[in-house]
């Protein structure tokens, strides 16, 4: 069986996986890491997002081997090893960006990808544009991105 | 999913050896096509060629031609100030592809090879004349799509590179499919070294085309007035839930008045 070693959260990990597992499957299953979601398994919904080498990928459309001697982020990599949240998160629990959660993950990475690689701001239209990979069926979307905009300037600012 | 092989070959060498001479290995580039339909068991490879280190990304931008690396991503090809600047309807169309995720994965060497009727990319080869380059030949746009899903590649051949003459005035407008942003239609104009070319994508049965009644009305007079009267039969056009032939029809009249707007 293939081995794929990645670092995941800035840990380094070894694992034994087959051609078909699916990244998530390997956060989730082999690494315990089951804050990344999986939601539709038709690479539409976004609630895996995760950050591969610094880009948003979903991971439920990203083979394990793929990941090879990569540097995943997951959801639970965000906060800090004191538990404080990500400005991204922080500001998602201020603004009430999530009734059942369960797209959460995959919005916060999306959000946290789309911001960092937008530091002259975005509007309102080009956050809800930046969001077209992730769906919330709780018709969420208002105040998540009233959440991702007050992000924009606590990320900006570090 | 069915369970397959894989391997990441280091050379271009080795990925066309491990493809060669068994019909059942896939190559895969991006994979946001191809794992989507492993997973719905589609497809049931023996094993998967992975063409992420055979060093096929890159852009490389001269006077008068742009050449993207076939492991290029549609994310790299939208944010490139080279592509920008010198075919800017190219950049814009790799910025619409699917959504960011998509985008960060996605290649145009992947797109090409699979050449979904729906697909952007294809559009924008044709329109303006582009040269695709494999492991053992160059083949012009207008010999390479063969229909829905069909190309002049040969099993086992392997797209290397894309170049793109940079043109005059060139857009790409896309009407797409709210759910899945798929192009219900999109149409690519281009007015350059090839001359006027309008490719249409997402409205055919037989995949990406030429809309060469537009391209005369609009070698005689580069401006959206000049496609006054100009129609295309709903004859061929594709017709599912979302859109009938006869719309479509109408749709590709409509994008690519809207089009040659955009291209000034």
């Amino acid at each position: 069986m293939p081995q794929v070693t990645l670092t995941v959260n800035g840990k380094t990990s070894t694992v034994e996986v087959e051609g078909r597992t699916l990244l998530v499957e390997l956060l989730r299953e082999k690494l315990g890491l089951t804050g990344t979601h999986v939601g539709c398994d038709t690479s539409q919904c976004g609630a895996c997002v995760v950050h591969v080498d610094g880009n948003s990928v979903k991971s439920c459309t990203m083979l394990a081997v793929q990941a090879d001697g990569s540097s995943v982020t997951t959801i639970e990599g965000l906060a800090k090893a004191d538990g404080t949240l990500h400005p991204m998160q922080e500001m998602f629990r201020e603004h009430h960006a999530l009734q059942c959660g369960f797209c959460t993950p995959g919005m916060v990475m999306a959000a946290v990808d789309l911001v960092a690689k937008n530091p002259q701001g975005l509007s309102e239209e080009q956050i809800r544009h930046g969001l077209e990979g992730n769906l919330c069926r709780c018709t969420g979307y208002h105040n998540i991105v009233k959440a991702i905009d007050a992000a924009q300037p606590l990320m900006h600012a570090k | 999913m069915y369970d397959f092989g894989y391997t990441k070959p280091s050379s271009l060498a080795d990925a066309v050896a491990a493809l060669a001479g068994d019909d059942e290995a896939k190559a895969l580039a991006g994979g946001q096509t191809l794992i989507p339909v492993l997973k719905q068991r589609l497809n049931k490879p023996t094993k998967v060629v992975d063409l992420s280190k055979l060093g096929l990304s890159g852009i490389t931008v001269t006077g008068d031609s742009v050449t993207i690396g076939a492991m290029t991503n549609h994310a790299t090809v939208a944010a490139s100030a080279d592509v920008k600047r010198a075919i800017p309807a190219l950049a814009a169309l790799a910025g619409g592809i699917g959504d960011i995720q998509v985008r960060n994965r996605g290649t145009i060497g992947g797109s090409l090879a699979n050449n979904d009727p729906s697909a952007c990319y294809p559009s924008a080869v044709l329109a303006l004349g582009a040269t695709i380059t494999t492991n053992k030949r160059s083949i012009s746009a207008d010999d390479y799509f063969q229909g829905m899903f069909t190309t002049a590649l040969d099993a086992g051949e392997v797209i290397t590179s894309v170049s793109f003459p940079v043109p005059a005035k060139a857009a790409y407008i896309k009407f797409k499919n709210p759910a899945s942003r798929y192009a219900m239609v999109g149409v690519f104009v281009a007015n350059g070294p090839k001359g006027v070319r309008v490719a249409v994508t997402g409205a055919g049965q037989g995949g990406v085309f030429r809309h060469t009644a537009a391209e005369a009305a609009l070698s005689k007079s580069w401006s959206p007035a000049s496609l006054d009267g100009v129609s295309i039969p709903a004859d061929g056009m594709n017709s599912d839930i979302h859109a009938s032939a006869p719309y479509r029809a109408h749709l590709v009249g409509v994008v690519t008045k809207r089009a040659v707007t955009a291209a000034g």
